[in-house]
């Protein structure tokens, strides 16, 4: 090509028009794959859990037989590993998550101490599971294991606590110990934003008015950034209930159903990780998608509700 | 006159008396909570960075990276685990092969094209939630569509869900790169005659690129430490990679797989731990 028709190039022609026609349709055909794509999700898992859905129905999740051989299947134990390893990591990761955030957002410490303090949080994220799994097993089990015969001890009298622990093979609530750890990041980094944008002038006013550093953040900054928090602790919740291999490494995955939480268990992820590789049955294939199912409509409520509570805060 | 005067004395006392103890009391033991709690959140941080140096450094050498996994219980031959870093390899490479363009392209839709309309709030609706869908829930669904299909575990399946995990990661940090460019610079290129087309690629795309290649970054990281998507989709293997059609081993996997075995190879699992830090 010469210089000159180099120089034709021009938003008048209709051949540049064409091409920019082209490319926009292009672009908007690759994001509604993407949108696609979670619309197949829910296709394919649903459609390879109806052989059970037909079979068990919702009595699903209220059974606790889990027989592969007899091709008898329930839920029971697997939601409640789900649902108490969550509790379990929020009521220990939420304070202290939220105990970082104030500590990296206030001025308790030089801002040369904060700022590495906050990026050494962040850094707990980008630990892949199976390595905090990995050490949960050989460090974490450990030195858990004396804190929960105390607890047996001391509160063995409640059924939660009912059940002597078995030395090295973790539990639920070794479980729960480590999903704190791996949820105490997202909600200490969001709430550490929320935080920093809420207006000096709300805490200059609370100041003036002769509360103290610490009256300001629980009467002020706190419930300012309430919403802001709420929104961290359901993505971290969201989390918390997906999160697979470091729990699977931690819960000794015992199909048995017992209410203690010092007890074996398995969660909805840790059943799918230890038995979709030697699923053949259609039956059993079909109760593992089933809980797949169970478990992604689960997380999709917890982040929707996660990006509404963001949203509305947004617009306030 | 003297009521005024001795006022303003016991206010000028007042203000400048100590808070009661109470209160003060108050302060400091919240900081000491508040320090001492962060404290205990960084430990298990450092727990896990030491015992990786501490028990992978010494079993590190040149021949675990380019031999296979020597048979159970075997002593004295040479053992490392150069398949799984090819397998991580190869999987993560299609992975990256499928998701980086799906996911700028969707980006430069989200950031460039859409102007707020309607569709657009539903893409990044759908792309937020589809990043916190959990990895196991995505190694389930590559499993109806390959696995099943195929009657095979294979790399092509694992690669499909890493895949699927990458793509909300790249575009969202894509899109928050790309609204970083200054409008003027478009404009500047839209005024001297540039098309859409153009000014995406030539003005948009190149100033962004840092950004992009951060999330592509760490996009990568994340799928190369990911094992829930992978078990029960590429499986595992203890020979070379083979074909993408046949089950083949990632490091991560096998970590897991070791630990379960409850095999006593803990050198090796501490030396992929390791490994994975570094590719962190």
């Amino acid at each position: 090509m010469s210089d000159s028709s180099e120089l034709k190039i021009d938003i008048t022609t209709p051949d540049g028009a064409e091409l920019d026609r082209g490319f926009t349709g292009l672009v908007k055909g690759f994001a509604l794959c993407t949108v696609f794509l979670l619309f197949w999700m829910t296709w394919v898992i649903l459609g390879a859990a109806i052989p059970a859905i037909q079979t068990f129905g919702l009595g699903f999740f209220l059974s606790q037989d889990w027989d592969v051989g007899a091709l008898i299947f329930g839920a029971l134990p697997y939601g409640y590993g789900t649902l108490m390893t969550s509790i379990i990591a929020l009521v220990i990761g939420v304070p202290i998550a939220i105990a970082v955030a104030l500590v990296t957002s206030e001025t308790f410490l030089p801002i040369w101490v904060r700022s590495p303090l906050a990026a050494l949080v962040e850094l707990i994220a980008a630990i892949p599971s199976v390595i905090i799994g990995l050490w949960g097993f050989f460090v974490l089990i450990p030195f858990i294991d004396p804190v929960q015969l105390w607890i047996f001890k001391v509160l063995g009298w409640i059924p939660l606590f009912g059940t002597e622990p078995t030395v090295g093979q973790g539990s639920i609530f070794v479980a729960g110990v480590i999903l704190a750890i791996m949820i105490l990041p997202t909600i200490a980094t969001i709430s550490r934003d929320v935080l920093i944008a809420i207006p000096t002038e709300l805490r200059s006013a609370s100041r003036a008015l002769g509360s103290t550093h610490w009256e300001t953040l629980f009467r002020v900054v706190l419930p300012t950034a309430a919403p802001g928090i709420l929104g961290a602790i359901t993505l971290g919740l969201g989390r918390a209930m997906g999160e697979t291999m470091a729990v699977t490494l931690v819960i000794g995955n015992s199909p048995q159903f017992t209410v203690s939480l010092l007890n074996l268990g398995a969660t909805i992820p840790s059943v799918l990780a230890n038995q979709f590789a030697e699923a053949l049955d259609t039956l059993h294939i079909g109760a593992l998608m089933y809980l797949a199912l169970a478990l992604f409509g689960l997380t999709l409520l917890v982040n929707i509700a996660a990006v509404m509570i963001v949203k509305t805060l947004e617009q306030r | 006159m003297q009521t005024t005067s001795e006022t303003n004395l016991s206010l000028a006392e007042d203000l400048q008396a100590d808070l009661p103890i109470k209160r003060q009391l108050f302060s400091y033991g919240m900081t000491a909570i508040a320090l001492l709690l962060t404290a205990l959140a960084l430990l298990p941080l450092f727990s896990i960075l030491f015992s990786i140096v501490q028990q992978g450094l010494p079993q590190l050498s040149w021949q675990t990276f380019t031999t296979l996994p020597s048979p159970t219980g075997s002593v004295g031959e040479p053992d490392g685990f150069g398949n799984a870093i090819i397998g991580t390899a190869v999987m993560v490479g299609m992975a990256s092969l499928i998701s980086i363009p799906v996911g700028i392209m969707t980006a430069i839709f989200l950031a460039e094209f859409s102007q707020g309309s309607a569709i657009a709030g539903f893409v990044r609706f759908v792309v937020t939630i589809l990043s916190g869908v959990p990895s196991i829930v995505v190694g389930v669904f590559a499993y109806g569509v390959i696995v099943l299909a195929t009657k095979e575990f294979s790399a092509l399946a694992g690669s499909f869900a890493l895949a699927v995990v990458m793509l909300p990661i790249v575009v969202l940090s894509t899109e928050s790169a790309l609204l970083l460019v200054p409008t003027a610079q478009k404009l500047a290129s839209a005024g001297l005659g540039a098309s859409r087309f153009q000014t995406t690629f030539r003005v948009v795309l190149a100033s962004a690129l840092p950004g992009i290649m951060t999330g592509i970054l760490l996009a990568i990281a994340r799928a190369a430490g990911e094992t829930a998507p992978l078990i029960f989709t590429a499986l595992f293997s203890t020979s070379w990679f083979d074909n993408l059609l046949s089950p083949t081993s990632s490091l991560s996997v096998l970590i897991y797989n070791y630990i379960s075995l409850k095999v006593l190879l803990k050198n090796i699992i501490w030396l992929g731990q390791r490994l994975w830090c570094c590719s962190v």
